[in-house]
């Protein structure tokens, strides 16, 4: 009897435990959605409202009327619309050209067998090792060489070729099952056939995560095109950022404006994160259970 | 049309021809040799000579523009500062990403959208999330002094007083990386099977011991390559939040290496001690790299 009752208050306890963790966890949780969102919630607030509102103290913390002159100020007077165009250009080009170039790369390493396969690997794989940053100098004065400087080429042509992703879809490939590998080939299809019409609709997933990371990354490089573009009607939209904010100076900045700027420029990875983001989950290893 | 090479481990299937291989890698192949290699080898070279009159003369100059660096206190105190930099960056983006993992790994309400409300940021740009924080920290109208002011009664200067500025990076820095930390943690911990932990929690096990003696261990290749990410973040990416928040300063203490190089190189068009210091940075990223292979053998960099 006495352990019975022992054990009844134990489990009550338990229980107790369980619904105190449960109300831990939910209340960090939601402490944590607000941080990460206040500071973007702000900016939202902060790019309706005038240049007299926006610098008032303490902050103006409810909507104001000001949107579309602010908008329309950052798309057009500071010219972002223009550079929207030049960025999405780039990232949707040089994108889709890393994914290309890294398909047929791993078709080479899954599905053939070639003298110096192992090292050409190696030579693929260590340019993870040669960021940007590294290598920058001399990379500026071979785009000069090839009369690239001020032009697209060298925003796009430099990132056609990605480790990370002939990396993806090998590993990917690799674990296709041969049976079905061999039952699509019994027909006779050639390489890149077999690539189309087998390889690309079974790496649905491993596209699709290629897709967020490569349009993230391109749309957000900042120094490169800081570097090797000067004419400001060809400069993507992160340099834009600086010229609207000032790079930093206090005073006469019209912060509505420059707000309504960053969540422009936020908007396209947003959205393609957004519209993706299974796929990158899935890329990341995250099943959808627990 | 199909070949079943023997000794291939993996008995995969293969298509014959020796030259096809080659053409579908060559795109890859050029690009990395002319855009990478070439001007990864074009580094060493450069690095060894001195630009004269803004770069329109060069002269060699061996190992100069090493000795030069190294024994400069501006450049020495670069370096401090962009290793303290990442340092706070790392590990406590990593700690706080980390705890809220162990803490949000179990079954949630809406776990999808969840998720999905935390890495957002992850898409935002360092310059996009600089500008942003850029005036959340202004002293007068932003929501940071607005907050301390009412909590502490204290309205500090940012932009003006060196720790702060660095402050303010870091801030900013683990705001923009940690979605992104917290997935990768997520997906780790997914991993690791429920009997583990239950069989911790049975031996009596407290919540820091579980974590030190099981989670953290059985998580280490997560760790590990998040390391790297975060690092590599701290010391490249972050060139266009300090580009747009501090510009390096107040009084340089903001001055990362990445920052003091795109100076060096083509606002003071030395390119020769820009390369030095590339040469420099890529002793650091070889370090990591060699690290992450020893300790990991996986060699996913993500955004590369």
């Amino acid at each position: 009897m006495a352990v019975n009752a022992a054990r009844k208050v134990d489990s009550a306890k338990a229980r107790r435990r369980k619904a105190l963790e449960t109300a831990v966890v939910y209340g960090v949780l939601g402490l944590l959605l607000i941080i990460i969102a206040a500071p973007v919630i702000f900016a939202l607030i902060k790019s309706t409202q005038t240049s007299q509102q926006v610098l008032r103290y303490p902050p103006m913390l409810t909507f104001g009327r000001n949107a579309l002159s602010n908008f329309s100020a950052a798309w057009s007077d500071y010219g972002l619309g223009r550079m929207m165009l030049n960025s999405g250009f780039i990232a949707i080009v040089g994108s889709t050209g890393k994914i290309v170039t890294a398909l047929f790369g791993a078709l080479a390493f899954v599905y053939f067998e070639f003298p110096g396969k192992k090292l050409w690997f190696y030579f693929v794989l260590l340019t993870l090792m040669l960021p940007m940053p590294v290598i920058i100098v001399p990379l500026f004065n071979v785009m000069a060489k090839f009369g690239w400087v001020n032009t697209y080429y060298s925003l796009t042509i430099p990132y056609l070729a990605s480790a990370t992703g002939i990396f993806l879809f090998q590993q990917h490939f690799m674990s296709i099952p041969n049976s079905i590998v061999d039952a699509a080939r019994m027909d006779g299809v050639g390489p890149v056939g077999f690539l189309v019409k087998i390889l690309v609709p079974m790496s649905g997933n491993v596209v699709g995560a290629m897709v967020v990371i490569q349009f993230i990354y391109l749309w957000n490089e900042y120094l490169w095109p800081l570097i090797v573009i000067s004419e400001p009607t060809k400069q993507v939209i992160q340099v834009g950022l600086k010229i609207l904010s000032g790079g930093g100076a206090q005073g006469v900045t019209n912060w509505g404006v420059v707000m309504a700027g960053a969540l422009i420029v936020a908007i396209p990875p947003l959205a393609v994160l957004l519209g993706l983001h299974e796929y990158f989950m899935a890329g990341v290893g995250l099943a959808d259970e627990k | 049309m199909i070949d079943r090479k023997r000794g291939d481990t993996n008995m995969r299937a293969k298509f014959p021809g020796k030259l096809l291989p080659y053409l579908f890698l060559l795109p890859t192949i050029i690009v990395c040799g002319l855009f990478i290699y070439y001007p990864a080898a074009m580094t060493f070279r450069t690095s060894m000579y001195q630009s004269l009159f803004f770069g329109a003369r060069q002269r060699f100059v061996g190992l100069q523009n090493f000795t030069r660096l190294l024994s400069s206190p501006a450049y020495l105190r670069s370096m401090g500062i962009t290793l303290w930099f990442a340092f706070l960056v790392v590990v406590i983006g990593l700690s706080v990403s980390l705890l809220v993992a162990v803490l949000l790994n179990r079954k949630l309400l809406a776990a999808k959208a969840l998720r999905v409300a935390l890495v957002w940021p992850y898409a935002l740009s360092p310059a996009v999330a600089g500008t942003i924080w850029l005036f959340l920290f202004n002293p007068h109208s932003g929501l940071v002094n607005y907050l301390l002011d009412l909590i502490a009664n204290k309205k500090p200067d940012w932009f003006s007083q060196p720790g702060l500025a660095l402050s303010m990076l870091v801030v900013t820095a683990i705001w923009n990386n940690f979605g992104y930390n917290l997935v990768f943690f997520l997906a780790g911990l997914q991993n690791i099977p429920d009997s583990f932990l239950e069989a911790a929690e049975v031996d009596g096990a407290s919540f820091w011991k579980q974590l030190f003696h099981v989670t953290i261990p059985l998580l280490s290749p997560t760790i590990f390559f998040l390391l790297v990410i975060n690092i590599n973040y701290a010391f490249f990416d972050t060139v266009g939040m300090v580009d747009v928040m501090t510009r390096g300063g107040p009084a340089n203490a903001t001055n990362m290496l990445i920052y003091q190089l795109y100076k060096d190189g083509f606002q003071n068009f030395n390119s020769g001690l820009a390369a030095a210091q590339s040469l420099i940075l890529f002793v650091f990223v070889v370090v990591l790299t060699l690290l992450q292979f020893r300790t990991t053998g996986r060699m996913v960099h993500y955004g590369g």
